[in-house]
């Protein structure tokens, strides 16, 4: 089990975000999380990568060691663990290569960034294309693929994906699940929260569901997406 | 004319100190958000420590090293050293209350100053001190306008340390993290990189700067005394607002012309309605210009 989470309590003030969570994830898999608005998706991701603290009792762990004892720098920077988070979060005021220097900033290994870059680079030609250019000038799927890329860059053992379709055009949301499934059959885990539940479990192999806070189900993609209560539910239909 | 040049080359000197010293604010603004209103007193102890540190050198190394070497290693020195009280101010002060409210923390810094200024006089006393100097004056006439190398040299390092500011912020790794901090503080993290170490390193270098004022400060003005940061600190603050809040740019050039109107209008009016004159110029284009020169366009809501 590379990702493992228990019992995951998480609140703001006094409003109870996610009652006691339980679920894992296996070293190269795609795993998704669907659920509505405000059911505790992004909290979930929140808490994984230390943005939020976790309430007493919260266990999460990576590959055996407790996430929780890290501070949300030393989660990417030694555990590995990437967020690409809620609105991309991109530096619009440096460029491009700026925002992918920035990504490994706490990266000692000089070859294998130069690699990782290539590899992103051919990945997303679009960024190469516009490597000087400020983040902010660029246009909204390519800021996505700046998101993904510079999260890549900062370690990539495991992405958590914060509703990387969001304002994407339907030709570029196929697009950049194409270049996702590319990331995970490198080798990177992929953690993937999601309004569009179709799209999420057509691109995942485990999914889960999540309503107010709480997982209420859980199985392969496939089956979900048969699940009578998940299609009315999520599917609309 | 001459009279003119004469003037002009006091207010560059004159403003070369306000636009290092509001830097500082500038850049701990943009990064974190907060004014940092110990600074005026960090430029105070900075100035103290550079007496201290020059008072020692040339007491042992005058006979055996040139000026200049002296000179560079004072400033060195004693930006490093001050460089940590930037450090204190930042992890005693801020870090413990980058959740409260603003108005907390900017009240830190205050209290900070103060407890500086006190911790000063019950050390060394209310006596004023005087900056020793680190190199000879020598007086140059050009075509009638008179100047001492001693102002050469304010103008010409404080030129080279905002250049080389300028440098660190655009080239360096660190100076990205900075920028990327002031767009959106919440997401450096998730770069890898820890905000307890871009935090500080910020504050540092503003007191570094600083330092290097106060010790050029003391070369034109050698007169040192524990409240000397107060009204030089809140002029600097003016000029990092009149530059607008966060840019370094901004903050430099308000400096000079903070510098260029206080001398200028002292060159017309009688020297006690300087103050008087100048501030209110400022507020006038404040007036018309309420975010300052450069005022971020840019800024997330998504804050601490």
């Amino acid at each position: 089990m590379q990702l493992k989470i228990k019992n995951l309590h998480v609140s703001y003030g006094n409003i109870k975000a996610l009652h006691g969570i339980n679920f894992s994830v296996e070293a190269g898999e795609i795993v998704t999380v669907i659920g509505a608005n405000g059911a505790g998706k992004s909290t979930t991701l929140r808490a994984i990568s230390r943005m939020i603290p976790s309430e007493e009792g919260s266990v999460i762990e990576f590959n055996g060691e407790n996430i929780l004892k890290y501070s949300a720098d030393k989660v990417v920077a030694k555990l590995g663990i990437c967020h690409v988070p809620e609105g991309r979060r991109i530096f619009g005021n440096l460029t491009v290569t700026e925002n992918f220097i920035l990504a490994t900033f706490a990266r000692k290994d000089k070859n294998q960034i130069k690699k990782d870059q290539k590899w992103v680079f051919d990945l997303f030609p679009r960024l190469e294309e516009r490597k000087d250019q400020l983040a902010g000038t660029l246009s909204g799927g390519e800021q996505q693929m700046l998101a993904v890329g510079r999260a890549y860059m900062s370690g990539h053992k495991i992405m958590l994906l914060d509703e990387p379709s969001m304002g994407l055009a339907p030709i570029l949301m196929l697009d950049m699940f194409e270049a996702l499934k590319e990331i995970n059959r490198l080798g990177t885990t992929i953690l993937l929260v999601e309004q569009n539940a179709r799209l999420a479990l057509k691109f995942a192999q485990r999914g889960y569901v999540i309503e107010n806070g709480e997982l209420v189900l859980e199985g392969e993609a496939s089956s979900l997406l048969d699940n009578p209560d998940v299609k009315k539910a999520y599917l609309g239909a | 004319m001459d009279y003119f040049l004469q003037n002009l080359i006091n207010a560059l000197q004159w403003g070369s100190f306000y636009a290092v010293i509001s830097i500082g604010y500038s850049m701990v603004y943009g990064v974190l958000m907060v004014f940092n209103f110990a600074h005026g007193d960090i430029f105070m102890l900075g100035t103290y420590i550079g007496f201290a540190i020059a008072t020692l050198f040339i007491a042992v190394f005058s006979a055996l090293l040139p000026t200049w070497v002296i000179f560079a290693a004072v400033v060195i020195i004693t930006m490093f050293l001050a460089s940590w009280i930037g450090v204190f101010v930042e992890v005693v002060g801020y870090r413990p209350l980058r959740q409260a409210p603003r108005a907390s923390a900017a009240i830190t810094g205050l209290m900070i100053g103060i407890i500086f200024e006190t911790g000063i006089l019950i050390f060394l006393g209310a006596k004023r001190l005087s900056f020793p100097p680190l190199m000879e004056s020598h007086v140059y006439n050009i075509g009638g306008v008179y100047f001492t190398n001693i102002k050469v040299m304010v103008i010409v390092i404080s030129l080279i340390l905002m250049l080389a500011l300028h440098g660190l912020i655009q080239k360096t790794k660190w100076g990205m993290a900075m920028r990327a901090m002031s767009f959106d503080f919440l997401a450096v993290p998730l770069m890898g990189v820890s905000i307890n170490i871009i935090a500080p390193l910020t504050f540092a270098i503003g007191a570094g700067l600083a330092s290097v004022a106060g010790i050029l400060y003391g070369q034109a003005y050698p007169i040192l005394d524990p409240y000397m940061g107060v009204l030089i600190g809140w002029k600097a603050f003016v000029a990092a607002i009149l530059g607008g809040r966060g840019s370094i740019k901004g903050a430099a050039m308000a400096g000079y012309l903070l510098g260029f109107i206080e001398i200028f209008v002292a060159m017309v009016f009688p020297s006690t309605f300087r103050d008087l004159i100048a501030y209110s110029i400022i507020l006038l284009i404040l007036t018309y210009r309420p975010r300052g020169f450069f005022g971020m366009e840019y800024s997330t809501k998504l804050r601490l």
